[in-house]
């Protein structure tokens, strides 16, 4: 017999550990096993139908010197990411501000600037394709019909990452709603000191509204840049990468090693670059916050 | 703007007040103006994409190509609904959708969250916060590190093409909603729990009789967020099933659009894709409409307190 001391501590332990099990046992199995197995898999070449055979830095050689897509994919990707992802955050930012104006129909104007965000992609990149058609599409039937030149926004390789970039500021909503919770968490006071000062609306916006806001902008920022590196979907749906590999976004182009080249190893190591650069960048933008990021709290 | 009339002659009177107020209106008018009209603007651009969808669905391939654009067709062609509803088993991907996919997960993601966020934050236990941290540090793990050797567990499970590699995780607990009903129970005044304890209560018991039905609101928000999530999802299905008669209705869409490649294709390819995309946009929408409240308060509250 043990004879072990159930103190009210252990006990509680035990109590919390049992309700907690079921994420434990799921974290052990679908999270902390696959990120190790998906470690080793980066050593290796492994193609489902042969076995893993292993190659040691290969794959990660291949990566850093052989591979001609990744400068490209490199370079797409932080496009996106230092320039549609802040994009998105400042119309976000812009649109709440908006919303937040004492307008009649408030809550239907803020209803039609939400959907956007919750329609399925798989719904929306085939509508966008169709209104964006270099022949068939809404603007460009309409220049066509006018004599101007049609606008090939999803088939030129310099027009594509930009028209990208606005569909995803029409899908901004979610950021709008934080943004909003945010702008209403705003003191009246503080406006109302700052007319009596004499300030001006722009003055009121840039020194009141914006530096409150910067928590949530943070906010938006990391889970922004996050959702960035591995964004797959809405481009896969719309240009599988193209035109000319412009859209070949690093999520994408590790989908198409995994599951179309049936390159697992190689895609393994690109996903354990694609965590590091992640956590790096989470790290870096959470650091260099306490320079431009304001908490009315502390 | 007084000020003006008081210096040209050292006083206002009642003219000048007059005056100064009715420009005061003018200006005041031409802003609410310039308000609405960009309230206007930008709605319909937020709005154009699916009216287009709408307007599309409702043509013919020859007014879908037509120049200039046929805004509102004419005739209308609704027969392009029940054409396209028919042209691929809909039912059966709605069925695997709804039945096989959504139901079973949003069950088991309401289970299992409920009973760890409960874990998290109605006892106190050592390393309890240690691990919070590690589950949420688990949602920046990005998927395609643990996607390849997730589809080869799954493999060897014998489980591609089934909907088990979908639905089970979510019995495992989902972060995402661990974190927002945590932060739920944790506001929760401790005094009930503590009340209950002294009459014998166990925590189960706590669970179920106390917390879940003060918890109704922010369960809605997990039933709701995770069903939109599901009936939205692609790239699961995608990886993992391949048979047409088990898709769902995402990769059901895909099909369609596959079709748009083949040459000689059918006539009217363009409305039929429409009307299905309308069709499957509109359940979307109408649990929307009736459940805004909900879908705010939760998107909020997770971004605050994150």
């Amino acid at each position: 017999m043990l004879h072990l001391r159930l103190t009210k501590s252990r006990l509680d332990f035990i109590k919390g550990m049992l309700f907690i099990s079921p994420w434990l046992l799921g974290f052990l199995g679908f999270s902390l096993y696959p990120v190790l197995a998906s470690f080793f898999y980066s050593f290796t070449r492994y193609d489902i139908i042969r076995g893993a055979k292993f190659v040691g830095l290969n794959n990660y050689k291949e990566l850093f010197l052989v591979d001609d897509m990744m400068p490209i994919v490199t370079r797409n990707t932080f496009w996106w990411a230092l320039i549609a992802v802040p994009l998105g955050v400042v119309t976000a930012f812009l649109f709440a501000n908006l919303l937040n104006t004492d307008v009649r129909y408030r809550p239907f104007f803020r209803a039609i600037f939400f959907i956007p965000s919750i329609v399925p992609a798989m719904v929306a990149a085939p509508v966008w394709n169709w209104l964006l058609n270099t022949q068939y599409g809404l603007i460009n039937c309409f220049l066509s019909s006018r004599g101007m030149k049609v606008i090939p926004f999803l088939s030129s390789p310099p027009l594509a990452k930009p028209t990208l970039a606005l569909i995803h500021c029409w899908a901004q909503g979610g950021a709008m709603v934080i943004f909003l919770a945010a702008l209403q968490d705003v003191p009246r006071s503080l406006y109302e000191v700052a007319l009596v000062d004499g300030a001006n609306a722009w003055q009121r916006f840039w020194n009141i509204t914006v530096p409150l806001c910067t928590p949530a902008a943070l906010f938006l920022l990391i889970t922004g840049l996050i959702g960035a590196f591995q964004q797959f979907t809405f481009t896969w749906l719309l240009t599988q990468g193209g035109p000319m590999k412009s859209t070949e976004f690093y999520s994408v182009y590790l989908y198409r090693n995994a599951f179309v080249f049936m390159k697992m190893g190689y895609a393994s190591a690109l996903a354990w670059i694609l965590f590091i650069i992640v956590m790096a960048v989470t790290i870096g933008v959470y650091l260099s916050s306490g320079r431009w990021v304001y908490y009315a709290g502390k | 703007m007084l000020q003006h009339a008081r210096q040209a002659k050292g006083s206002w009177d009642a003219d000048d007040v007059t005056s100064a107020r009715n420009r005061k209106r003018v200006t005041d008018l031409l802003r609410r103006l310039l308000l609405y009209a960009t309230f206007i603007f930008w709605s319909i651009v937020f709005v154009a994409p699916f009216l287009w969808m709408l307007s599309s669905s409702l043509k013919d391939d020859p007014q879908n190509i037509a120049v200039p654009p046929i805004l509102i067709p004419n005739p209308a062609r609704w027969q392009n609904y029940p054409e396209a509803l028919t042209r691929l088993p809909w039912a059966l991907f709605a069925y695997n959708s709804v039945i096989k996919y959504a139901v079973p997960s949003v069950i088991g993601t309401a289970l299992s969250c409920s009973i760890v966020a409960y874990g998290f934050s109605r006892i106190q236990w050592k390393g309890r916060d240690v691990m919070f941290f590690i589950c949420i540090g688990t949602m920046m793990i990005p998927f395609q590190v643990t996607m390849v050797p997730l589809f080869i567990i799954f493999r060897k499970l014998d489980w591609i093409n089934t909907y088990m590699p979908l639905v089970v995780p979510s019995y495992f607990g989902v972060p995402y909603f661990i974190f927002m009903l945590r932060q739920f129970f944790l506001s929760i005044p401790q005094e009930l729990s503590d009340a209950a304890r002294i009459d014998g209560c166990s925590e189960l018991g706590i669970l179920t009789r106390i917390i879940l039905p003060l918890a109704k609101p922010a369960l809605a928000v997990v039933v709701l967020f995770r069903f939109i999530g599901i009936w939205n999802d692609y790239l699961g299905p995608l990886i993992y099933l391949n048979e047409r008669d088990q898709m769902p209705i995402a990769l059901g869409l895909d099909l369609l659009r596959q079709s748009l490649g083949d040459l000689g294709h059918d006539p009217n390819i363009y409305g039929h894709i429409m009307a299905i995309n309308t069709c499957v946009v509109l359940p979307v929408l109408v649990i929307y409409f009736f459940t805004q409240k909900t879908f705010i308060e939760g998107v909020a509250v997770t971004g605050l307190k994150g």
